[in-house]
């Protein structure tokens, strides 16, 4: 009955030791989604961006599909991920399946269109306000489109903590495609499944409350930088 | 730095603009030369902001041509400006945002910075060249967007209401700035709701009324004695502004 006091102390002392391993695992699902939302941020930024201000056919089958793939279930993104990396896949040659690579591989097309649908609404109310003035400057879309990528860098920011939460939090395509081996590609959620199962769940319970701390410091430190700008540049 | 030809005069036949099932503009044949101060008055839905949006090419005409005796070069340093009623500012600072516009206008990087802060000082903002443009005060924005204008020393310049939500201030220091605009060579156009401001401004009146071009006089002539009873009522302050 008293699971979460019992989590909650285990946590702390976790914590508080700096179990080394506890360290390792952490430190690996912050490289894995914080380098998955760079590289999903390179491409569903400027894809966002061009979708919105540009006029061209099937625009709007392509908003939602973008807004659909926002539900993508991350257990099909490793399947599909793991098919292709796998030895008799066609990008078995590379041999990345079960490393953190893969992980990262399998993050990026999780979290990209995610990224790509929340930009293009950003932008293309950007778009609206903006869309005279730049025209009349004789600005092209390609420059409108950086220009307001720029420009409303403040909301960027909390789509990129979307796109790190959906990644930090989810299970199924790290388990897939980096099989939770212990030491190489172990990340919170996938210790958290493993130690579920196996009846541990104190320390299950312990290692979600660690979980829910980062994403929420990680949350708070962009807030409060968002803030800042946001006040200093109106 | 500017092409032989000039732009002007720009001509208007037969213009008509259609939005969602509405003739908005109903036919306008008109040539604005460069020099004299052009402004556009009228009621409210006259089509004042759309003709001006016509002119400056934000809009394409449904049928009809509007013309420039020297047309601007596509993707070339544009010739014309434009200032709106609510001026759409970067969030970066005041100077930042005359040189994004000198930059999206193709003059050089070197050049930049001095042009930029030369425009800022032209509508007494110097002090507020290194403040976030978007923190500046409405008045103070609006000479922003001119100082903006004034970097790119076009031939012609639309003005959209541009005093419409500012103070008798604020409102002085912008019809300064357009003056001084008007002096340097910049031919005006501008479309108003104040008539102490048109005669203040105005070398010509435009009359627009239901999308038409009912009276085109000199200001003097139009605010003593219009023509047309449409014009003469607006002037009562009968129609709705």
């Amino acid at each position: 009955m008293n699971t979460v006091g019992e989590a909650a102390q285990q946590a702390l002392s976790l914590v508080a030791t700096g179990d080394p391993k506890l360290v390792g695992i952490v430190l690996l699902s912050l490289r894995v989604s914080l380098a998955a939302v760079v590289l999903g941020a390179l491409v569903g930024l400027p894809l966002g961006a061009a979708v919105a201000v540009n006029e061209f056919r099937g625009k709007r089958a392509v908003i939602v599909t973008l807004n659909a793939l926002m539900g993508l279930p991350s257990v099909v993104v490793g399947l599909c991920v793991y098919l292709l990396l796998s030895r008799a896949g066609p990008l078995g040659s590379w041999g990345i399946l079960f490393t953190p690579t893969a992980m990262i591989i399998a993050q990026t097309i999780l979290i990209a269109p995610t990224l790509a649908a929340l930009t293009r609404q950003v932008v293309a109310d950007g778009w609206n306000e903006y869309r005279e003035q730049l025209r009349s400057l004789g600005e092209t879309r390609l420059g409108a489109a950086t220009t307001l990528l720029w420009d409303l860098r403040f909301s960027l920011v909390t789509i990129l903590l979307a796109g790190f939460g959906r990644a930090a939090s989810e299970v199924g395509a790290v388990m897939i495609v980096g099989g939770n081996i212990d030491g190489v590609t172990r990340v919170m959620t996938t210790t958290i499944a493993l130690e579920t199962s196996k009846g541990d769940l104190p320390l299950a319970l312990a290692l979600g409350l660690i979980l829910l701390a980062i994403v929420l410091a990680v949350n708070a430190g962009a807030h409060i930088v968002k803030e800042a700008a946001q006040h200093r540049y109106g | 730095m500017r092409a032989p030809l000039s732009l002007m005069p720009l001509r208007l036949e037969g213009v008509i603009f259609e939005a969602g099932g509405h003739r908005i503009i109903k036919g306008i044949s008109t040539t604005l030369k460069q020099g004299l101060r052009s402004i556009v008055l009228g009621p409210n839905g006259a089509g004042k902001s759309v003709l001006l949006r016509l002119c400056h090419g934000l809009l394409e005409p449904t049928a009809g041509a509007i013309t420039w005796n020297s047309p601007e070069v596509p993707g070339g340093p544009r010739k014309q400006a434009m200032v709106f009623q609510r001026p759409v500012l970067l969030r970066r600072s005041a100077l930042d945002n005359v040189r994004y516009a000198l930059q999206v206008g193709g003059s050089p990087a070197r050049e930049r910075h001095d042009r930029a802060y030369e425009a800022l000082c032209k509508v007494g903002l110097e002090a507020q060249a290194d403040r976030p443009a978007r923190v500046l005060s409405g008045g103070e924005q609006q000479r922003l967007a001119l100082a903006r204008v004034w970097a790119l020393r076009p031939e012609i310049l639309f003005l959209d209401e541009p005093t419409a939500s500012l103070d008798p201030g604020a409102t002085h220091e912008i019809e300064g700035v357009i003056l001084a605009l008007h002096q340097a060579g910049t031919k005006i156009v501008m479309v108003t709701h104040n008539l102490g401001q048109a005669r203040r401004l105005a070398d010509e009146i435009l009359f627009l009324y239901q999308g038409r071009l009912l009276e085109r006089q000199p200001a003097d002539q139009f605010l003593r004695s219009p023509a047309s009873s449409e014009a003469a009522r607006f002037l009562e302050g009968e129609l709705p502004w």
